[in-house]
């Protein structure tokens, strides 16, 4: 009997430690979920993510005869004093060709701020035929008071988008971005007293 | 199910063992689990009163258009005459309060933690559950959880004092949209009842795998201890997620963190496929146990073995494990591709398969028995109707085309709770009724058990039925208010939950006239048809049961 106690105790304790190991496991991959999430949008294109390429990939695209029209969206975050509209609303591009938009950025405040953007397209699915080659939305942007800042992206539509049955049928893009006041302004603010 | 025969199984012996530690040890240090199970059940019935009395404030309010009460309650709360934001902010307090209570502190508490810890022991034949320490630290970790959440309604939240942000706690309203310590006093609440769960989990896995008495192989285990396996592992392997998705939350509140803010480069999309990741399985979590206790309480009064056994386990191993591949149907309207749609559309459906299955197994053990229609079969049959109405209704939302119109209308409502309220809570109900001389000693009054039961029926379809209607008309819910088309039904909406208060009434008059005056109960009152362990103990079974373990052919 002592004898069969012990090993069920033994065995208690091994079927805990397997079962919690399984809940650590569990609470890991949630955590693990945040960089896991970027990934997958980032490389599906989910949630209209866009693309970023490199020159030497862009250089090799081909261009069709296939126009279409991209609608540039501008917003800004009420916490940012920041004005922020695209130079024209509306760009017809032949798909593959590369082309180039600008924003026009404006610090409206006295002090210098930094903000960061976000951005996607919709239609949702166009976002992993969306390349874009070069953007300012790759970085923080800092703007002197007042001071106005033309902000370029280059950017090509991926021809694939016209092999894909759930996409070949899309007439326009919309490029939309959200500039936010940056979460970490501590490096600025030094910068600043500095000068 | 298998029909359990234990040799010489009168457990004589267990009387002069009987002996039972103080009033405060027993109660408060108790490592028993009869006793636990009986805390947790006591537990629950308190939380459900708090929730179900916060619904009725609410159907209170929602009996006509315009806001009468709201701002009169907001401005007791706040001590000072509030504003119409006050009072708003007040409904979001009291629909995440009635959320969370209902989910967290009485279905899970009554199912998992009350029939499971004292059915699971006895009928696989087991002294106690494998870490009896243990198990008292996760009933005692759920009363300051549950003491946390009603204090948060006491500090600011925000708009006003008291958590507002559902019980789904999305990013940003659980984040920027609300100051103050409500919401993390909520979080720390859900981590710790989480915990409590996870402990409990962990606990019956090792009781289920390792102790189950000679003879008794997985196969021959009766169908409830296998409906709290399945649970078990849905909780162990779902929680964490939770854990993980809320601590981010605390730290997007209070540490600078980004993890759900876009302003950092986080998703907020992100928080809803964590939370759907656990919660998703969090509604099997809460309705499994009920399938055991309905397939035990089906054959009990029938008086056959349960149709097609193994089928049943593994109905509900394959509901558990799909269950875990289904979450975005909750997020159809955060902008899928049609082929992400499509998925999830048809992996719900899926879920159908087993569920039918189970219901059909419930129907055939019926057919041809000799059935007998006494209060826990009654309740099991008004389960089995009401429980197929929801599933239909599911299945009607699983469609994500569908789903884009009726997403967060009264029609969501009606359906979750004519799972929940009119499901599981009818299960628990029947489970109830099913065990409570065993677990008491004493009859109740089956009048009152039969009146209990046709009042709370029709209640309860008045109450629920009518806000199918609202919800295809387009009435949103959480919303404290709405325009005069929607009146006429919530009207009749919040006459079912007046009538259905009457039969909560009527159980707790059962309840006290079972303790004070009911019969004493045999060991197996409910003759042939119960054939599982804990009808071969006395009742209440003695304090130590299964001393020498029974033998299982």
């Amino acid at each position: 009997m002592a004898f069969a106690q012990a090993s069920l105790s033994g065995k208690n304790r091994r079927s805990a430690v397997m079962a919690a190991l399984m809940g650590l496991g569990m609470l890991g991959l949630g955590f693990a979920a945040v960089p896991l999430y970027e990934v997958f949008c980032r490389v599906t294109g989910y949630g209209g993510t866009t693309q970023r390429v490199g020159e030497a990939q862009a250089a090799t695209v081909q261009t069709t005869s296939r126009v279409m029209s991209i609608r540039f969206d501008s917003n800004v975050n009420s916490a940012l004093p920041w004005s922020f509209k695209p130079e024209q609303a509306v760009d017809h591009v032949t798909v593959g060709a590369r082309d180039m938009a600008i924003f026009l950025a404006t610090n409206n405040s006295d002090e210098p701020v930094v903000g960061t953007a976000t951005f996607n397209v919709t239609p949702l699915l166009a976002g992993q035929y969306f390349n874009k080659v070069q953007c300012f939305c790759f970085s923080e942007q800092l703007l002197e008071p007042g001071q106005t800042v033309r902000m370029p992206v280059l950017y090509y539509v991926d021809p694939a988008i016209l092999d894909d049955p759930e996409t070949k049928d899309i007439q326009e893009i919309t490029l939309s971005y959200t500039f936010y006041r940056s979460t970490d302004e501590q490096a600025v603010d030094a910068g600043a007293s500095d000068s | 199910m298998t029909t359990i025969t234990a040799d010489g199984q009168i457990d004589d012996h267990a009387h002069d063992a009987d002996h039972k530690p103080a009033f405060f040890q027993r109660w408060f240090m108790s490592t028993n689990h009869k006793d636990i199970g009986t805390l947790y059940l006591i537990f629950a019935i308190i939380a459900g009163i708090i929730g179900g009395a916060i619904s009725g404030l609410m159907r209170l309010e929602l009996a006509e258009p315009g806001i009468q009460y709201l701002q009169a309650w907001a401005s007791i709360s706040n001590g000072s005459e509030a504003s119409l934001d006050q009072a708003y902010h007040l409904w979001n307090v009291l629909i995440t309060a009635h959320g969370l209570i209902m989910v967290f502190f009485m279905v899970m508490p009554a199912m998992i933690g009350g029939f499971g810890n004292w059915f699971v022991p006895l009928m696989i034949g087991a002294p106690d559950m494998a870490f009896p320490r243990m198990n008292n630290i996760s009933f005692w970790l759920l009363v300051p959880a549950f003491l946390l959440l009603l204090g948060s309604s006491f500090v600011p939240g925000g708009t006003g004092n008291g958590a507002g942000t559902g019980w789904t706690v999305y990013a940003p309203l659980s984040t920027s949209g609300s100051v103050g310590p409500a919401v993390d006093m909520a979080i720390l609440s859900l981590h710790l009842a989480g915990a409590s769960s996870i402990l409990g989990a962990i606990n019956f896995i090792t009781t289920i795998f390792n102790m189950r008495a000679p003879g008794m192989t997985l196969h021959k285990m009766p169908l409830f201890v296998w409906s709290v396996l399945v649970t078990a592992f849905l909780l162990l392997l779902a929680l964490p997620v939770l854990a993980a998705a809320i601590t981010m939350l605390l730290t997007d509140r209070n540490f600078g963190t980004t993890f759900y803010d876009a302003a950092g480069g986080g998703d907020p999309v992100l928080y809803q496929h964590l939370f759907w990741f656990f919660g998703h399985p969090e509604v099997y979590i809460m309705i499994l146990p009920g399938f055991g206790m309905i397939s035990h309480i089906v054959a009990t009064f029938s008086r056959k073995p349960v149709f097609g056994y193994l089928g049943m386990a593994y109905a509900m191993v394959a509901i558990g494990v799909v269950g875990f591949v289904v979450w975005a149907h909750h997020m159809f309207t955060t902008g899928m591709s049609v082929n992400v749609k499509m998925y999830f559309t048809a992996a719900t459906m899926v879920i159908a398969v087993p569920t039918g299955i189970k219901i059909f197994s419930w129907i055939a053990t019926m057919w041809g028995g000799s059935m007998s229609f006494k209060t826990p079969m009654v309740w099991a049959l008004g389960f089995i109707f009401m429980f197929t109405v929801g599933g239909v209704t599911g299945v009607v939302l699983a469609n994500g085309g569908i789903d884009d119109n009726l997403h967060d209308t009264y029609y969501v409502v009606a359906h979750f709770h004519y799972v929940l309220s009119l499901g599981a809570v009818f299960s628990i109900f029947a489970g109830f009724y099913y065990w409570f001389p065993k677990m008491s000693g004493r009859m109740y009054s089956e009048l009152l058990g039969q009146l209990h039961f046709w009042i709370f029926f029709i209640g309860v379809n008045i109450l629920f039925f009518p806000q199918h209607f609202l919800g295809q008309q387009g009435m949103p819910r959480r919303y404290a208010d709405y325009p005069e088309q929607f009146a006429y039904w919530n009207q009749i909406s919040s006459i079912g939950y007046a009538v259905m208060l009457v039969g909560v009434v009527i159980f707790f008059v059962n309840i006290g006239y079972a303790l004070l005056a009911g019969r004493k109960a045999e060991d197996n009152y409910w003759g042939e048809g119960a054939t599982t362990l804990e009808w071969t103990l006395s009742s209440p079974p003695p304090f130590h049961q299964f001393e020498t373990l029974p033998q299982i052919k």
